[in-house]
C-alpha cells in the first residue's frame, strides 16, 4: 500500500508532527504498556499492509491514519488486550481501529481550540496488499515514523482545506 | 460496594474488555458484567436489568452516549444509576455536556487503571 504521492508537506501547522507523535506515544504507553521510539535514521516503510483511519470534521478536516505491518498490528492488539490474538481477524481490526481513534482524540485534545471544534468519525481499517490510498487532502500532510518493537509505525495526518 | 453489576457500553468489543479489566485491576468486586455496543442496546438492557454502575463511550453508532444518558432518566429500573463516560472526546465542552446530560464522572481515553479507580470509586460511594 502506498500513500498519495502528490500531497505536499503541511504548511502553517508547526509543531503538529511532534504533537501527533506524542499523542501516539501516550496511547501506546497507557493502553499497550509499550513504547513507540523515534528511529535513529531513515526507516523503510514497505510491507505496511494494514491501515486504520479516523476522519476529522469541523475546525480541522482530514484523516489521521496509522500504517503498520499485519504482524506488528497483531502484536499491538495482543499488547492492548494482554493476551495473544489471531494475527488477522475482527478482534485485531477492532484493536487497531481503537488505537487510531485514541491517537486522533489525543491529538485533537492537545491542539488548542480543536478539542470542542472537531468531531471524529468511527474508525475504518483496511488490510491487504497492492492498493493505493487516494486522499482528497489539499492542505498538506504531516508524517511521523516511529518504531514499535523495532517495526515501523507510520502516523499520517492529511489535512483538507 | 461489593459484588456490583456493571454495564459497559462501547461499540468496540476490545475496548469493553479493556474497561472490564481496568475495573477489576482497580479492585472492584464485580458479580456480573453486561455489555452493549451502543446506547440503544444499553437502554434495552437497562429496562430489563438493574445495574449498579454504567461505563459509557460517547461516539457510537445508532445512539450515542449523551443521548443514552439523557434517555436513562426515563428508565424506571435504573433511575439514579451512576454513569461514568469513558471516551476520546476529552475537551472541557464535552465534559460539561456529559455532566449536564446526567453523567456522574468522565474518563478520557487513553487511561490507566488508576485513573479508572480515581473516577469510579467516588461515584460508587455516592460522592459528587
Amino acid at each position: 500500500m502506498s500513500a498519495n504521492p502528490t500531497l505536499a508537506p503541511s504548511e502553517g501547522h508547526e509543531g503538529w508532527s511532534t504533537i501527533l507523535q506524542q499523542a501516539a506515544q501516550e496511547v501506546f504507553q497507557l493502553m499497550l504498556s509499550s513504547t513507540l521510539t523515534v528511529p535513529p535514521g531513515t526507516v523503510e516503510d514497505k510491507d505496511l499492509d494494514i491501515v486504520s483511519m479516523v476522519g476529522l470534521a469541523g475546525q480541522l478536516c482530514g484523516i489521521i491514519s496509522i500504517r503498520s505491518s499485519l504482524k506488528s498490528a497483531g502484536r499491538m492488539a495482543s499488547a492492548m488486550l494482554g493476551a495473544e490474538i489471531a494475527d488477522s481477524g475482527p478482534e485485531m481490526w477492532d484493536a487497531v481501529g481503537e488505537i487510531c481513534n485514541m491517537v486522533a482524540g489525543n491529538f485533537k485534545n492537545k491542539v488548542p481550540g480543536l478539542g470542542d471544534g472537531c468531531m471524529l468519525s468511527v474508525p475504518t481499517v483496511i488490510s491487504g496488499e497492492n492498493y493505493r490510498l487516494h486522499s482528497m487532502a489539499d492542505a498538506g500532510v504531516i508524517h511521523a515514523v516511529l518504531l514499535f518493537q523495532e517495526d515501523p509505525v507510520v502516523l499520517t495526518l492529511e489535512i483538507h482545506s | 460496594m461489593d459484588n456490583i453489576r456493571v454495564l459497559i457500553v462501547d461499540d468496540s468489543s476490545v475496548m469493553r474488555k479493556i474497561v472490564e479489566r481496568s475495573l477489576r485491576q482497580a479492585g472492584l468486586s464485580i458479580s456480573q458484567v453486561l455489555e452493549a455496543g451502543n446506547g440503544a442496546e444499553a437502554l434495552g438492557t437497562c429496562k430489563d436489568t438493574k445495574v449498579d454502575l454504567i461505563l459509557c463511550d460517547i461516539n457510537m453508532p445508532v445512539m450515542d452516549g449523551l443521548e443514552f444518558v439523557k434517555s436513562l432518566a426515563g428508565v424506571e429500573n435504573n433511575k439514579g444509576t451512576p454513569v461514568v463516560m469513558i471516551t476520546t472526546e476529552g475537551s472541557e465542552g464535552h465534559v460539561v455536556q456529559a455532566l449536564a446530560a446526567g453523567a456522574r464522572g468522565y474518563i478520557r481515553k487513553p487511561f490507566t487503571p488508576d485513573q479508572v479507580k480515581e473516577h469510579v470509586l467516588p461515584v460508587l460511594a455516592g460522592k459528587p
